[in-house]
C-alpha cells in the first residue's frame, strides 16, 4: 500500500534545541490521525516539515507518494492546512471569504459557484453567507476557516489544533464534518488536547519531547499501555487528596478528572488495602485515553523511557 | 463578592448579555459555561469594568463598579488570549505590568518571588516570554494578573491550548489561591475543568439560565442517560430511534439521553439485536458534565427539575 505519509528519522532542530527528533511513521489514506503531546512535544513543528513550509535537518520523508525535499511543489496544491489561528479577513462576509480562497487557489469560474455552496452546506454555514466573519462566534469561524481551507478538495488535511476555544457543541459538530472528510477518503492529520476528540480518530500518533512515543487505535492504546490496576475513587475535595494518595507505597500514578481521582495501583490485589486506607471505595476502571496521555507525558519527564 | 443585576449590553443589533443576574459570595469558584458567542466574555468585560452595561448594576464587593479605581487592587483579571510581551522576559513582564498599577519595584521583586513559587516559575524568570511553552505563557498571565494580591480573580479560558497535564497543574493552583481565601470567577470549554468548580452558571443567547454546584445539576438533570459499553468500535446511529433527546459517542462507550427509561432501554436493546451487536451492555449512568452541557445547550432549562 502506498502510505498518505511516510517519514523517516525526519528530524528538525532550532539551534541546539531538538524539536522534531527522529520522527519515523506511517499515515494510512483516509485515516484520521490524532497528534497528541504536551505543549511544545513538537506536534506543529512535524506538522509544518509535513506541509512544506519547514526544511528538515536531517531525515526524509514522502506525502501522498511525492517526495518531501524534492517535490514540494507538487505536494502542496493537493495538502490543506488550517493553523491555529484562523486565517480569515474579518472585514469580509463569509461568502467573500471563500471567493478569496477559492481565487488563492485558482478554482475556475466555472466550479467555483459550485464548490463555494459546496463548502457552505459541509460546514453548515448556509443562511450566513452575507455575515461578516467579525461578527461570527467562533465555533462559525471555525467551521468556516476549515471550509477555506479544503475549498480546493485537497487529498490530505492538516488541522493544528482547529478546536481550542470553542464550546462542547460547536466541537462535536466540527469533528462530524471531519469524519465526513474522511469518510470520503481524505486523510486527516489534526492535533488536539480534548481527549474526547482523540477518541475519534482512527489512530493516535503520541509525541513528546520531539519523540513519537507510540502510534495505534485509541483503545488499544488504553489496554496496552498502562501496566498495572487502574481504579477510580470520588473523595470529597479530590484535587486536595491527591498529593495524600501519591505517598502510598503501593500506588504508582494518581491523576485529577473532574471530581474523580484516577489512581494506577501496581496490581489488582491492592485494591482493599485502598479501601482501608482512604475509606473509599476504589471502582476498577478502563484506563480512559487522558490516563494513557498523562502516563506517557510523565514517563518521559522521569527520563524512564526506555 | 460580585453582585450583577439585571445587566444588558447591546453591540449594534446583537444582544450580547440580556437582563442577566449573577451573585459570586466569597470563596466560590464559579464557573461561567455556555455556547461559542453566549455573551461570557462581554459579561465578564463589563465586570471587570472594561466596557459599560448598557442597564442594570454591577457591585464588586459592595461597591459600585463606577468606584473601580479606588479598589482595582482588589481585582486581578487574566484576558482570553496572552497579552503580554514576547521579546520581555518573564521577570520584565512581571515588572512591566506591576508598574501600570504604580507598584514599587521592590514591591513587585518581592512579590513576584512569591507568586513564581506558587505557579512554579521560578526557574524561568529571565526565559523570554515567547520561548515558553504554551502551559508556561498561562501561568505567567496568572502570575502578572497576582501581582496586586487580588482578593477576586476573573479569568477569562486561561486553559485555552493548554496540555491535559499542564490543565491539571494550572487547577490546582487554582486551588491553592482559593483556600487562600481568593473568590474566582472564570470562563472554560472544559468539562473536567466545570466538574471542578464550587459552582457554575450556564449562560446562553445572553442569558443566566441556571446556577448549581455540579453535583446537584448532575442529580436534577430531568432525563435519564443511559450508556452502551460496546467491546469492540463500530458506528452505530441510535439518532432515530424513537424518544432519544441526545446521543455521544466516547470511544467505546456511547452516551444516550432519553425521555423515559423504560422505552429508552428498550429501543436500544431491540437496535443492538437488529443489528446483530451481541457483545454490549447498556446500564444508566450519571449524566456527565458534557452530557448536561449540550442539553442545557440545545434543550434549555426546561430539562432541569431545579428546585
Amino acid at each position: 500500500m502506498e502510505y498518505a505519509i511516510s517519514t523517516r528519522e525526519l528530524t528538525r532542530r532550532f539551534g541546539d534545541f531538538t524539536a522534531v527528533d527522529s520522527l519515523t511513521m506511517d499515515i494510512i489514506p483516509g485515516e484520521i490521525c490524532g497528534f497528541l503531546g504536551p505543549n511544545g512535544a513538537g506536534k506543529s513543528t512535524a506538522i509544518r516539515m509535513l506541509c512544506g513550509i519547514l526544511a528538515p535537518s536531517s531525515g526524509m520523508a514522502t506525502v501522498l507518494g511525492y517526495d518531501l525535499l524534492r517535490e514540494t511543489e507538487k505536494i502542496k496544491p493537493k495538502i490543506a492546512y488550517m493553523s491555529q489561528k484562523f486565517s480569515l479577513y474579518d472585514d469580509l462576509s463569509v461568502i467573500q471569504n471563500l471567493d478569496f480562497y477559492a481565487g488563492i487557489y485558482s478554482i475556475s469560474a466555472r466550479h467555483r459557484r459550485k464548490r463555494m455552496q459546496e463548502m457552505l452546506e459541509l460546514a453548515q454555514l448556509t443562511g450566513r453567507e452575507k455575515d461578516l466573519v467579525a461578527n461570527l462566534s467562533s465555533g462559525y469561524k471555525q467551521r468556516l476557516a476549515l471550509a477555506a481551507a479544503i475549498i480546493a478538495d485537497p487529498e490530505l488535511v492538516f488541522l493544528d489544533e482547529p478546536t481550542s476555544g470553542v464550546s462542547p457543541t460547536s466541537r462535536r459538530q466540527f469533528f462530524e464534518i471531519i469524519k465526513t472528510l474522511a469518510e470520503k477518503g481524505t486523510t486527516v492529520i489534526v492535533t488536539t488536547h480534548f481527549m474526547d476528540e482523540a477518541e475519534r480518530c482512527d489512530r493516535i500518533a503520541f509525541i513528546n519531547q520531539g519523540k513519537l512515543m507510540a502510534l495505534d487505535a485509541p483503545d488499544q492504546l488504553k489496554q496496552q499501555f498502562i501496566a498495572g490496576c487502574m481504579v477510580e475513587l470520588t473523595p470529597p475535595d479530590p484535587i486536595n487528596y491527591l498529593d495524600q494518595l501519591s505517598s502510598l507505597p503501593y500506588v504508582k500514578e494518581t491523576s485529577l478528572h473532574g471530581s474523580q481521582i484516577h489512581v494506577l495501583l501496581a496490581h489488582e490485589e491492592y485494591m482493599s488495602q485502598l479501601a482501608r486506607d482512604c475509606g473509599h471505595t476504589p471502582e476498577p476502571i478502563e484506563p480512559s485515553l487522558e490516563d494513557v496521555f498523562i502516563h506517557i507525558a510523565r514517563l518521559r519527564k522521569e527520563g524512564g523511557v526506555s | 463578592m460580585i453582585r450583577v443585576s439585571k445587566v444588558s449590553k447591546r453591540f449594534k443589533v446583537v444582544s450580547a448579555v440580556q437582563k442577566a443576574d449573577l451573585h459570586v459570595q466569597k470563596g466560590d469558584i464559579m464557573g461561567l459555561l455556555g455556547p461559542d458567542g453566549a455573551g461570557k466574555t462581554t459579561l465578564l468585560r463589563m465586570i471587570c469594568g472594561l466596557i459599560t452595561p448598557d442597564e442594570g448594576e454591577i457591585l464588586l464587593m459592595g461597591k459600585p463598579l463606577e468606584q473601580l479605581d479606588k479598589y482595582r487592587d482588589e481585582l486581578g483579571y487574566m484576558p482570553q488570549r496572552f497579552s503580554l510581551y514576547g521579546d520581555l522576559t518573564v521577570m520584565e513582564n512581571i515588572f512591566f505590568f506591576g508598574s501600570m498599577y504604580r507598584l514599587d519595584r521592590s514591591v513587585i521583586k518581592q512579590r513576584a518571588d512569591e507568586i513564581l513559587d506558587i505557579t512554579n516559575l521560578i526557574p524561568f524568570k529571565n526565559r523570554l516570554a515567547d520561548q515558553l511553552s504554551g502551559g508556561m505563557k498561562q501561568k505567567l498571565s496568572l502570575t502578572c494578573a497576582l501581582i496586586t494580591r487580588p482578593s477576586l480573580l476573573i479569568l477569562d479560558e486561561p486553559t485555552y491550548g493548554v496540555d491535559p497535564e499542564s490543565r491539571k497543574e494550572f487547577w490546582k493552583i487554582l486551588y491553592d489561591l482559593n483556600r487562600s481565601g481568593m473568590t474566582l470567577l472564570i470562563t472554560t470549554p472544559y468539562m473536567d475543568e466545570a466538574e471542578l468548580c464550587t459552582k457554575v452558571a450556564f449562560i446562553s443567547e445572553g442569558k443566566i439560565r441556571l446556577v448549581s454546584s455540579p453535583a446537584d445539576l448532575k442529580k436534577s438533570f430531568s432525563y435519564p442517560v443511559m450508556q452502551i459499553n460496546l467491546k469492540t468500535r463500530r458506528p452505530i446511529n441510535l439518532h432515530d430511534l424513537p424518544g432519544i433527546l441526545d446521543v455521544s459517542y466516547m470511544g467505546s462507550k456511547v452516551h444516550v439521553i432519553v425521555r423515559d427509561r423504560e422505552q429508552g432501554h428498550t429501543e436500544i436493546q431491540n437496535y443492538l439485536l437488529r443489528n446483530r451487536i451481541a457483545d454490549a451492555t447498556i446500564q444508566e449512568v450519571l449524566p456527565t458534565m458534557e452530557d448536561i452541557f449540550v442539553g442545557l445547550a440545545e434543550g434549555g432549562a426546561e430539562r432541569w427539575n431545579m428546585p
